[in-house]
């Protein structure tokens, strides 16, 4: 008896991972197609959007011999990503735009348009596994290579999307892929990770990005715990908390200072020291989960690369309780928890108030 | 075996015009300026492909410039005159970009178009002056296939901009209309090769007696000193047979293949709801298609997006395309729909079913079955989740 084997669409963004995932996923005998989302017309270094990385997408396929078709989402990445990044820096809120990225473009409307063509099953180049549960729960879980995990911007996907991935890299480490690379002789092996938000380039910046989009930017002031005024800066909106630079101080002082409020009706930013910080909750917005909501003891994280830490999480009021008091989590940043016993299996995430 | 619908992007070669190309490259392999017996007999095709050239387009063999395609006869004529005569450079909105970025690129002037795809003759007329000094109105435009009237284009240049050399873009035109009638007005016109029949990186662009044209490369003086380089003799040999094969059958050819465009044309406005056909008109209305090349049938589908509706044409054997591409591969809206007013939303649809001489009937049939399937099967989905 025969069997056709199973469809899949791999996002190939022209960078070294998702070109061995597709390669990984025709070796283990899928039929692969492969996609390009054309995300952004702009300016970009290099990233997911650039024509260069269509062509090494294109020329990748060409080379392991799949088909390769470019999708122009252009307008939805402009909608969910660009305009929501100019819109957090506009309400001093820090902008996550690969995770709106992933649940936007990559988790939505590319499963989509999957669906649409008929497409069961889609895959990604991201270090991260999918995880079965006994009850048949699937969750995202860390990747092989922890250095590399990615897991962190995949937090939002639910039991519908997980059930129609494939993430072929979470058991390999990036050093194995970059050696599949060069073994199969793609032109993607030796290429650096993306770094940085694809569509702002080195040359004009964050500030230079958001002055074309038009932000107005308005130069704040920098005081301290008594009020006096210490400092300036020429834009409130670019100023996080916790940021520890360019707060427009003359001289040094003994202890580090850091920006402990920023409060835009005022241009206001307060320095205070590191303990000033230091919070024991933090509530979060548009709590997302992989199955059910989960309340008791997990780890949690607040950036990319950071580490995961105890704390309880209380779903009723939203609420993430530290086990010990952790330094502020910068209001929009996501906070994505993890089960406490490993702190391996994410179960949902939000954005920090 | 697929169904080829997309004869506007590129045609495949004629056999005659395949084996004039191997014949040629193989047995007058010369460089035409050259003075010795191989070179003499590579000038000598050369010279019978010029003068078959000057025929189609109604032009004399000197007029005739040689070059690498339809773009760069198109970037000659624009930056050839302004280079010469400086002055205002006026074209349309729904033109080819191989038109519309040199003008942008020299602070030219565009003008809009109607929603029946011709140029805005009221635009056109308020952006002359005796500043200009070149007007680039094509003659069959590529993604509608609507004929431009350049008649009428010609008198108001005659009569606003005096001074103006018009440049016609043909590329289009020529598998379906007799160029030399139909641009006799125009001092410039440019076509292609690929586009009917012969090698890809070839074309012309007659340039009649006292055109003032600078030429964009320099180097041996080649074509009358208007383009150095040596010429591609078998790719203009090529040209010159699909030329002849074109010119000589286009009457039979537009009955015939006009015939075969209106039951696909039709055949679909009947099978899918709500289907406009740009610059014709919706399902249901009366379809007058008298104003667009034979091998054109451009359709937009509300709630169908483009990329997906050619990702399952391919599928079902379909080859067509949408718009034009981008460098990346990507389908960019279409800025002839946009020119022409239709929605975002609906141009975000569109298909373009382009015909071309080697197109059957059996083609249609795969085409009238495939077509309202996965339309059907699109609509399924809602567009936006």
């Amino acid at each position: 008896m025969s069997t056709v084997a199973p469809e899949v669409l791999v996002a190939m963004s022209g960078g070294v991972d998702s070109s061995v995932a597709a390669s990984i996923l025709l070796g283990q005998g899928y039929r692969v197609v492969g996609v390009t989302m054309k995300l952004w017309g702009g300016e970009s270094d290099t990233g997911c959007c650039s024509v260069s990385d269509v062509d090494d997408a294109r020329r990748v396929a060409q080379q392991i011999g799949i088909d390769h078709h470019v999708f122009n989402f252009g307008d939805d990445f402009e909608r969910h990503v660009v305009a929501p990044y100019v819109d957090a820096y506009a309400a001093g809120r820090t902008p996550n735009p690969c995770i709106e990225c992933n649940r936007h473009l990559k988790f939505d409307r590319l499963l989509h348009r999957a669906s649409m063509l008929g497409i069961e099953l889609v895959a990604t180049g991201h270090h991260a596994r999918i995880v079965t549960e006994a009850d048949g729960t699937r969750r995202v879980a860390r990747g092989a290579d922890r250095a590399k995990d990615q897991s962190y911007v995949l937090h939002m996907l639910g039991q519908a999307q997980l059930a129609r991935l494939l993430f072929p890299l979470g058991d390999t480490t990036k050093d194995h892929v970059r050696a599949q690379a060069r073994a199969q002789g793609l032109r993607t092996a030796a290429k650096p990770d993306s770094q940085d938000v694809c569509f702002i380039t080195s040359a004009a910046g964050r500030q230079g990005f958001l002055e074309r989009r038009h932000l107005p930017l308005t130069p704040g002031r920098v005081v301290d715990g008594t009020g006096a005024v210490v400092g300036a800066v020429p834009a409130v909106e670019l100023v996080t908390i916790g940021q520890r630079k360019n707060l427009g101080m003359a001289g040094g002082t003994r202890e580090p200072r850091y920006a402990i409020d920023v409060d835009l009706p005022t241009a206001t930013i307060t320095i205070g020291e590191r303990r000033d910080l230091d919070r024991s909750t933090v509530t979060l917005d548009d709590v997302a989960w992989s199955a059910s909501p989960f309340a008791g003891q997990v780890r949690a994280q607040v950036s990319a690369h950071g580490d995961a830490h105890p704390a309880t999480f209380d779903p009723s009021a939203a609420t993430l309780t530290w086990l010990e008091p952790r330094r502020r989590v910068a209001p929009g940043q996501a906070v994505v928890l993890y089960d406490a016993v490993t702190g391996c299996v994410v179960l949902g995430g939000g954005t920090a108030q | 075996m697929p169904a080829y619908f997309d004869h506007a992007a590129t045609t495949p070669m004629r056999p005659e015009a395949l084996d004039a190309f191997v014949a040629v490259q193989r047995e007058h392999f010369g460089n035409p300026s050259g003075t010795h017996l191989l070179a003499r007999n590579a000038r000598r095709v050369l010279e019978d492909a010029r003068e078959t050239m000057a025929e189609v387009l109604g032009c004399l063999p000197r007029e005739v410039v040689f070059t690498a395609g339809g773009t760069e006869a198109d970037n000659l004529a624009v930056h050839g005159v302004h280079e010469a005569m400086g002055g205002v450079v006026v074209t349309v909105a729904h033109e080819h970009h191989a038109v519309l970025n040199p003008v942008e690129r020299l602070g030219g002037r565009v003008v809009g178009a109607t929603s029946w795809g011709t140029v805005d003759l009221d635009a056109l007329r308020a952006a002359l002056d005796p500043s200009v000094t070149l007007v680039s109105v094509m003659l069959a435009n590529n993604e509608s296939g609507v004929i431009q009237p350049l008649a009428e284009v010609s008198a108001i240049v005659r009569e606003c901009a005096p001074g103006a050399v018009l440049h016609t873009d043909a590329v289009q035109a020529f598998s379906w209309l007799d160029v030399a009638s139909a641009a006799r007005d125009a001092q410039l016109i440019s076509v292609s090769a690929h586009k009917f029949g012969g090698p890809k990186g070839v074309g012309a662009l007659a340039v009649r007696d006292g055109v003032a044209l600078t030429p964009m490369l320099l180097g041996g003086g080649q074509e009358r000193e208007l383009r150095s380089g040596t010429q591609n003799v078998a790719g203009i040999a090529a040209m010159a047979v699909a030329a002849r094969l074109t010119h000589d059958a286009r009457v039979d050819t537009v009955v015939w293949v006009g015939a075969l465009r209106d039951r696909l044309a039709d055949g679909l406005k009947a099978a899918i709801d709500g289907t406009y056909e740009s610059a014709v008109g919706y399902s249901g209305e009366p379809a007058d298609r008298s104003h667009k090349v034979a091998g054109s049938c451009h359709l937009c589908f509300a709630d169908v997006e483009s990329e997906a509706l050619l990702f399952l044409l391919e599928r079902a054997g379909v080859y067509a395309s949408a718009a034009s591409s981008c460098a990346s591969g990507a389908q960019d809206p279409s800025h002839v729909l946009a020119a022409m007013g239709v929605s975002r939303e609906l141009a975000q649809g569109s298909l373009r079913l382009s015909l071309g001489w080697p197109s059957t009937d059996a083609d249609v049939d795969i085409a009238l079955e495939a077509v309202p399937a996965a339309v059907a099967q699109l609509r399924r989905f809602s567009v936006r989740s």
